[in-house]
């Protein structure tokens, strides 16, 4: 599984870093990125779907590695 | 307050300061979401109110149609405000809240980076023991009115100490901040005369700091750059009251409004009480459930929503937390869940105008409630006709008289 914040959308309200600090960052001015190329291992991919669903920008999308199957 | 006839359609004649509505708003919003989600009045100056979360997520992009030079849901007619001559001398601009493009990021950028998460954290120490300290105060008690022996000196004490102002003045910005944002919504004079009052306070301090620079926020905004120009006074002193007004009322009211929340739950007490671990997702929860802060936007170009025509001058508001009760959005919107996993609140707003003051709102929450659930486990309301509320701009309760076990 891979996450992308969509720096467009995103205004800084810091949900996903402060829910899955092991996958997001966020700069001086707020804005997230996804550490480690959004990749998520196993074991945090329920912390990545918590990011995804508590943004209130709907900033975060799942990025479908090529290969893998659909969730 | 000012004595307002009854409201007959609340769809087309809405009250925003009714005070049962103040007290419990929502049947209100469950009744307008049903038939008309986007309703208007001509009270206060007139405005539309759209209600659905989506038309929320969709005005806020409705940049520039929708301007934030007068973020107060009272429209006001501008000419009050130009004739007092601290306003025409210090400017009466509340800058990024107040801001447009092309000022609007820029000026934004100022103020950010002071607000991030990790640098909200270097405040938490202050914040926790002044929660100690407040607490010291009433314990020995057994009863304490937590709205004004409590919950209000956090944020107050807070972001004093972060601007760097007189920490021993607090009471009296409180006295300010409510005067303009509670009495003065609906009354011009007091609002005009608060705003100058505070107005007329930073204008000294940014004076005293400019010639003798401190180590605090104040002397660090001046020697900032917005578009490679050295930053103007007036908006430093306009920044400034901006982290004052927006500062205190709002995060009272939710630190408030949890512990009363908490004060009539039982189960929702007793189960915060022994799962500590439920604190982040409680009080996300908290924000969506009772959301204090709405906002407004001005009318500069016709624009349509919902099947209405906004025309260029007209007030439309914000009702974030209207928003936040959508069952098209929240499942169970009507229950506290306090371990809620999917929660896309919009407490803080949304979009550009994002509130750059919500890690530091969250710091203070997180405290607060911690430190009273270990010192004080077992609380509740001892007298609910006593409870007030204050609503309009900002919603919260402003009397909470608690008793708890010695």
């Amino acid at each position: 599984m891979r996450v992308r914040v969509n720096t467009e959308k995103c205004e800084g309200h810091n949900r996903c870093c402060a829910l899955a600090p092991e996958l997001f960052d966020v700069d001086d001015y707020g804005t997230a990125t996804a550490l480690n190329d959004g990749e998520v291992p196993a074991e945090l991919e329920a912390k990545a779907k918590l990011a995804v669903e508590n943004c209130p920008e709907f900033a975060i999308e799942y990025v479908r590695i090529s290969g893998e199957q659909d969730k | 307050m000012t004595e307002t006839p009854p409201v007959d359609d609340w769809a087309t004649d809405y009250d925003l300061f009714d005070a049962d509505y103040i007290k419990d708003p929502v049947p209100v919003w469950d009744d307008l979401r049903e038939r008309c989600p986007v309703a208007h009045t001509e009270r206060w100056g007139g405005s539309w109110m759209p209600i659905r979360y989506e038309d929320m997520q969709a005005l806020v992009r409705m940049v520039p149609q929708l301007s934030s030079r007068d973020p107060l849901v009272v429209n006001t007619p501008r000419e009050e405000q130009d004739f007092d001559p601290v306003i025409s001398e210090y400017g009466n601009s509340a800058p990024p809240i107040s801001s447009d493009p092309p000022n609007h990021i820029p000026e934004r950028r100022v103020i950010l980076p002071m607000f991030t998460p990790k640098a909200v954290e270097q405040y938490r120490p202050y914040t926790e023991q002044l929660c100690h300290d407040l607490i010291d105060g009433f314990i020995a008690k057994g009863s304490c009115d937590a709205a004004l022996d409590y919950a209000v000196h956090i944020p107050a004490k807070t972001i004093a100490h972060v601007i760097g102002v007189d920490l021993n003045r607090t009471d009296e910005f409180v006295g300010w901040v409510r005067g303009l944002l509670e009495e003065g919504t609906t009354d011009a004079a007091k609002r005009n005369k608060y705003r100058s009052i505070i107005r007329k306070f930073f204008a000294e301090l940014v004076v005293a700091r400019k010639a003798e620079p401190k180590d605090d926020l104040i002397s660090h905004m001046l020697t900032q750059e917005i578009n490679g120009q050295p930053i103007a006074r007036n908006t430093v002193i306009g920044m400034c009251n901006l982290l004052l007004v927006a500062g205190i009322d709002t995060t009272w009211s939710s630190i408030g409004s949890a512990l009363w929340h908490f004060s009539t739950h039982t189960d929702d007490r007793r189960r915060l009480a022994s799962e500590p671990e439920l604190f982040p997702s409680a009080i996300e929860e908290m924000l969506r459930f009772y959301s204090p802060v709405m906002m407004a936007r001005r009318v500069t170009e016709e624009t349509q929503l919902g099947g209405v025509t906004f025309m260029p001058g007209e007030k439309v508001l914000l009702n974030f937390p209207a928003a936040n009760r959508d069952p098209e959005i929240f499942e169970d919107a009507d229950k506290v869940v306090l371990d809620r996993a999917k929660n896309r609140h919009i407490a803080f707003g949304i979009g550009s105008h994002r509130c750059a003051g919500s890690n530091l709102a969250r710091m203070e929450m997180d405290a607060a409630l911690r430190i009273w659930f270990e010192r004080i486990p077992e609380f509740e309301l001892s007298d609910p006709e006593a409870v007030t509320w204050a609503g309009g701009q900002v919603r919260g309760p402003r009397h909470l008289p608690f008793t708890f076990p010695v």
